[in-house]
């Protein structure tokens, strides 16, 4: 949004004296800037490989048997691929099968992004567009809460609900959501707003438009790529929170994939090792699957807003 | 806050009593859009924090009611060799850690900021494991990988290097966190390659015919240039680390070792808030890592001022 081109000037045209003839840093020969791109790409290509390694790893071993898994291997390839491990892996733990566990995930992170999507654009539109007493103050707050180590909230929050008899269900994973508790999208929307040019709300004011009215059909669309980034960044943030589901949850059917799988890890230890690892692979499948489809959004979203991911 | 000339005339020119009613609809219609945020913020935030203040001159076992022992769970702490190993633990892998990870994004930015094929596909490689590197999944992975004559140390061992494990070695189960944190490289690399491609390509020309080198341009041109950015990505960072809680949890069996080697501060905290219910010294602990916190983003600001600089301070 902010980031806007410099207009580079034409090389050749803004001497104002022309530069001497031989001296000249720009006019390497094809040679050289050939040897420098190879160069660049080996050292990316090298880079991109140890970088990968660990995902390739996991993936590779999920199809391989057990004895492969562990000791002296470290090639991805083997001559025994099989699927064997997913077929394990499917079959859940504790009597729940894996597919509950998906679902499950499913139902809590799609709670998630409505709820932040909805919260956390009324509140942008709150602190963006609309001039209140105390206002800055707020604002002040919200992005203290940013810096804030979320430890200090978790204890009370847990006897409160406790004590609400709401431990063991969805209810404290998603309130947050719905109340805007993740600052940080809030902040985001509120930076993406305030770019949005003031005549558009004030035109339809003049033309008798309440605030709902100028929300609801000139903020919301205009707001597309925010709204966007928000809902793929709560998804995945969702599908892999490990901490919340370990505190509120108790009983395996309500788990999450994150938390199954710490209960396979428990339960299996080292023993059945590729089962482990294919569940992992299952656990990781939409995060990667939705990076590999919004790939663009959720870099650009990363280097124009500042998101940790 | 860019107002056009006419729409402030045209305010202006309103009459005073349309104003004033003006601005009551917006005090009621900006409270009434951020009450889901204020909500959240006293419910979830504020209070919680004051009671947790309170819990931690407290004993709280969640069961009989909270008894008042003033300043006993701070001193105790103190005492505590646990949580004096915690401490250490998360302060080794903050200081080591987020300086380790930071001069690797920033290498890998300026390595990527050049107009080259491909440079799409590598921000995206780089970038993939931030987002996944907190999972349980990659925990599994890299206690998998980094386990005890596992594919990493086998793979090392072929080059003659023997480091006696990794998981259950407690002298190498920090730099295994660190890999894992500096793996994660991509999320502040693609926020430092938004910065550079924002210094201008003159400045280095100039400094070209200057007679300038990369080290000089470096350190004269790249590093102020880029300064706002190298401390957001800082401090952010820095704040990150020091809540490592997923994988410290998975890698060590939620135990902290071996021989407490990965026992993080927050690991603790949960240990002591949730499997022993001492609720009142867990709060205790959260508390003095909201002041650490606190202390750290303070200092952060305050040094800042004599490296950080924004475009338009001194030209």
């Amino acid at each position: 949004m902010t980031t806007m081109a410099t207009p580079t000037q034409p090389k050749t045209g803004s001497g104002i004296a022309a530069p001497a003839p031989d001296y000249n840093p720009k006019s390497e020969s094809a040679g050289a800037k050939r040897a420098k791109s190879i160069i660049f790409h080996a050292v990316a290509l090298a880079l991109t490989a140890v970088v990968l390694y660990p995902a390739l790893w996991m993936l590779a071993s999920s199809f391989k048997p057990n004895a492969e898994i562990g000791g002296a291997n470290t090639s991805l390839w083997s001559n025994n691929f099989s699927f064997d491990n997913f077929v394990t892996a499917m079959d859940g733990i504790g009597g729940v099968s894996t597919l509950q566990f998906f679902t499950n995930s499913l139902v809590l992170a799609i709670g998630a992004v409505v709820g932040t999507v909805l919260s956390a654009s009324v509140s942008a539109y709150a602190f963006a567009r609309i001039k209140f007493p105390g206002r800055s103050v707020f604002f002040g707050m919200m992005i203290a809460t940013l810096l804030l180590p979320f430890h200090v909230v978790i204890i009370p929050q847990y006897i409160v609900f406790q004590q609400l008899g709401l431990v063991d269900t969805y209810i404290p994973l998603l309130i947050g959501k719905f109340l805007a508790a993740d600052a940080f999208f809030v902040f985001l929307m509120v930076q993406f707003m305030r770019n949005l040019p003031a005549e558009l709300d004030e035109a339809a004011r003049i033309d008798g438009a309440g605030h709902v009215r100028i929300f609801t059909s000139i903020m919301l669309p205009l707001m597309k790529p925010a709204l966007i980034s928000t809902s793929i960044f709560s998804f995945i943030w969702s599908w892999n929170d490990f901490l919340g589901p370990l505190l509120y949850l108790n009983t395996p059917e309500k788990y999450p994939l994150p938390l199954a799988l710490r209960l396979f890890v428990d339960q299996t230890q080292s023993s059945d090792y590729g089962a482990m690892i294919a569940m992992s692979v299952l656990a990781l499948l939409p995060v990667l699957v939705f990076f590999l489809v919004f790939q663009r959004y959720i870099v650009e979203g990363v280097s124009t807003q500042g998101l940790k991911g | 806050m860019t107002q056009s000339p006419t729409l402030s005339r045209r305010s202006s020119s309103a009459p005073v009593l349309r104003k004033s009613k003006q601005r009551g609809a917006d005090a009621r219609a900006g409270y009434t859009f951020l009450l889901p945020w204020l909500l959240g913020f006293i419910a979830l935030t504020v209070g919680p924090m004051i009671s947790s203040l309170y819990l931690s001159f407290t004993n709280y076992n969640l069961f009989d009611p909270p008894k008042w022992i003033g300043l006993d769970n701070y001193t105790t702490l103190f005492q505590d060799e646990r949580f004096l190993q915690s401490v250490g633990v998360t302060v080794g892998y903050v200081v080591f850690g987020t300086p380790l990870k930071l001069a690797a994004a920033l290498a890998v930015a300026m390595l990527l900021n050049s107009k080259r094929k491909g440079q799409g596909f590598y921000r995206s490689a780089f970038y993939a494991p931030s987002l996944i590197g907190a999972s349980v999944s990659i925990a599994i992975v890299w206690k998998a990988m980094f386990g005890d004559a596992g594919p990493v140390d086998q793979g090392l061992s072929f080059f003659g290097i023997n480091l006696g494990g990794w998981v259950g070695n407690p002298s190498m189960t920090m730099p295994m966190f660190i890999l894992l944190t500096v793996w994660q490289f991509g999320a502040p690399m693609v926020i430092f390659l938004a910065g550079l491609k924002q210094i201008p390509a003159d400045l280095y020309e100039a400094a070209s015919m200057d007679g300038a080198g990369p080290v000089r341009k470096f350190f004269n041109i790249t590093w102020p240039m880029l300064s706002p950015v190298i401390f957001f990505n800082l401090l952010m960072e820095t704040i990150h680390a020091f809540q490592i809680f997923a994988s410290a949890y998975i890698i060590s069996n939620g135990e902290g070792g071996p021989a407490g080697s990965t026992l993080f501060y927050t690991l603790y905290l949960y240990l002591r808030g949730f499997s022993d219910f001492r609720m009142g010294y867990a709060s205790a602990m959260a508390w003095l890592l909201v002041i650490v916190v606190g202390i750290i983003t303070l200092i952060f600001f305050r040094t800042s001022k004599s490296w950080v600089h924004y475009s338009g301070d001194a030209k």
